[in-house]
């Protein structure tokens, strides 16, 4: 098996790339129909949720479902500093990265207990407590079904009030999310993306980041090396949430209001499928899972059968008319059943994911040069 | 003077004692071979040391203080490495990883978040790992996956990698199980290098030419019972042991 060698120097290559490749995506997502501001949003920020992810995943070999409860309590605390204190959007992150690092650290110390299916099954039953509890007992700060929103009255003590009936919106010191037609809440988006990116970068290079991936490969040896081996996972586990809170704060930053679907264990179960489609353990590949997810998501359930038949129209008609109705069960609603599909051939055909892909194809290029 | 002391260590699994008053005094800068049949006792007796196992009474002790109770990363750090019958190394990273973490371990103590710096440029590190793999004869692969390699270079990667914590005590059980003869060769006069340098060693062995290459004094178990204990040209000769361990055969 091969390994890859990364020097300083790769890596800040790579870091520009990617840097660029976000930076330019209004650009380069044009052809694809998928350059409009708020899904661009929506590539960044899961993109972010599956880095962070991919840091206990993909690093410690621990799988959670349950990381979504950490994106409903980061989208919770920064909606609720939008209520008290300011609509500034930067205290109100850094209070939820605070509070679901916070909250990751309880749910992880009881979690890393046990280890493997164990330790998924408590994560899932956690996550899913929680998903409950913000419907039910806690509906005094969650608003429950109604889910919480920003309103014109509420009492913000380091803002000037707002007039009656006028709409409450997000800012970064005067700038507000939805100026230059939403490319000022993609940009920001776009510079946490980096930033945590980099991060990333840093502790997977980082002794760290051995210490994680050596809790993945052997914890007998770890702990017969004079490691102690529950600290490390708990850290990875705190980051990873720490990310989670992030991406959760950055969505109640874009569109101020959270509601606790954001929570369910369907979300949890979303970053796993990201992680495993772009390449586990991998810098670039749990964003380029998150971002093909959420294209699927967006563009192919836009598809119905008005639109499949004026692409078909160059075939004969009645080979239209038979075709339609297949295709039709793959696209708009159906979208899902396309997702499963190119999900199950990734698996069994690329278990490295997008990655993997990638790398089979520079190495086939580049043996070609040799010869 | 004697570096780690088990005194009347006894250990039952249900109905079954597996170790039955067991009394062992390794002496410092020896190497103690323990031998003996199936099922005497050698591994359970090396995982109470170890800490994998508590003992239901009796004391072991490492340079006198009671190791009874500790975990295994505690029993490492007083000075203690264990080489595992099946190579224990991290497969899936490469070679130069493998020796990072237990120096890592060794400079930073059990949990340090050091999670910024890069360990590629830790050149002190790098320094030391280099040297250790020039030890066991591995320098100049430290890209390769540890995982595709054999079972003899694998049983040398774990040595620097214990090594590099400069222990005062090594732990060897059955060092060259599963090994083809080239591979067992090497690793004896690995094993012999080690010695001569001044290392502590137990090593639990079936193999009769490996104890008798290395060893400075023998025990031999049976039964969850230490039966003799001598020299190797001693336990050669003993009839106890013939019965008790080689079947009365010619060694």
């Amino acid at each position: 098996m091969h390994i890859d060698k990364f020097t300083p120097k790769s890596d800040m290559m790579m870091l520009l790339g990617f840097a660029a490749a976000v930076l330019l995506m209004p650009l380069w997502l044009q052809p694809f129909g998928a350059a409009y501001p708020d899904l661009m949003q929506r590539f960044a920020i899961f993109g972010l949720f599956a880095i962070g992810f991919n840091i206990l995943f993909g690093q410690t070999g621990y799988l959670s479902f349950g990381h979504a409860a950490f994106i409903g309590v980061g989208s919770y605390t920064t909606v609720w500093i939008f209520k008290l204190f300011t609509l500034n959007i930067l205290p109100a992150m850094v209070a939820g990265v605070v509070v679901s690092g916070i909250f990751a650290l309880i749910i992880g110390f009881i979690c890393l207990r046990r280890t493997g299916i164990y330790f998924s099954i408590l994560t899932l039953a956690l996550a899913q407590m929680s998903y409950n509890l913000a419907y039910s007992v806690l509906t005094p700060i969650t608003m429950g079904e109604t889910g919480l929103q920003v309103e014109a009255a509420d009492p913000r003590a380091w803002d000037a009030p707002l007039a009656e009936g006028a709409v409450p919106r997000t800012n970064l010191f005067g700038i507000e999310m939805t100026d230059f037609g939403g490319l000022a809440g993609f940009y920001i988006c776009a510079a946490f993306l980096i930033v945590g990116f980099y991060v990333a970068l840093r502790i997977t290079r980082s002794p760290f980041g051995s210490m994680l991936r050596g809790l993945k490969t052997n914890q007998n040896r770890m702990s017969y090396t004079g490691l102690n081996t529950r600290p490390y996972a708990l850290a990875a586990f705190v980051i990873s949430g720490m990310y989670a809170g992030l991406a959760g704060s950055l969505m109640a930053a874009m569109d101020p209001l959270a509601g606790a679907e954001r929570m369910q264990w369907t979300a949890s179960g979303e970053v796993v499928l990201m992680t495993i489609l772009g390449g586990v353990g991998t810098l670039v590949g749990p964003f380029l899972g998150a971002v093909a997810i959420k294209y699927f998501e967006n563009i192919f359930s836009a598809i119905d059968g008005a639109v499949l038949t004026s692409a078909l129209d160059f075939l004969p008609d009645f080979l239209v008319s038979g075709l339609v109705p297949v295709l039709s069960l793959f696209v708009g609603k159906g979208w899902h059943l396309t997702l499963g599909l190119i999900f199950m051939l990734v698996v069994i055909f690329l278990p490295g994911g997008i990655m993997e892909g990638y790398r089979r194809i520079k190495a086939r290029f580049s043996k070609q040069g040799e010869e | 003077m004697s570096v780690l002391e088990i005194s009347g260590v006894n250990k039952t699994f249900g109905g079954l004692r597996a170790l039955d008053d067991v009394n062992l005094k390794i002496e410092e800068k020896t190497v103690h071979a323990v031998i003996g049949p199936n099922g005497a006792g050698k591994s359970t007796l090396l995982n109470a040391v170890i800490g994998k196992l508590i003992p239901d009474n009796g004391t072991i002790s490492f340079s006198g203080n009671s190791m009874i109770g500790l975990k295994p990363h505690k029993i490492n750090q007083l000075g203690i490495s264990r080489v595992f019958q099946t190579p224990e190394i991290f497969a899936d990273l490469t070679i130069m990883e493998n020796m990072m973490i237990p120096l890592l371990a060794h400079r930073d103590g059990e949990f340090k978040l050091n999670a910024w710096k890069r360990s590629d440029q830790d050149a002190d590190l790098q320094e030391k790992a280099a040297k250790y793999l020039e030890y066991v004869n591995m320098l100049g692969k430290s890209d390769t996956h540890a995982g595709s390699m054999s079972r003899g270079d694998k049983r040398r990667l774990e040595l620097a990698m214990c090594l590099s914590q400069e222990p005062k005590l090594l732990l060897l059980d059955e060092p060259t199980a599963g090994m083809a003869r080239a591979d067992t060769n090497n690793t004896i006069d690995l094993l012999k290098k080690i010695k001569a340098d001044g290392m502590t060693m137990v090593i639990i062995e079936h193999d009769m030419h490996v104890v008798f290459s290395l060893a400075d004094k023998v025990s031999v178990m049976a039964a969850g019972h230490v039966i003799v204990e001598g020299s190797p040209d001693e336990i050669k000769v003993n009839p106890k042991v013939r019965e008790a361990y080689l079947g009365g055969a010619e060694v």
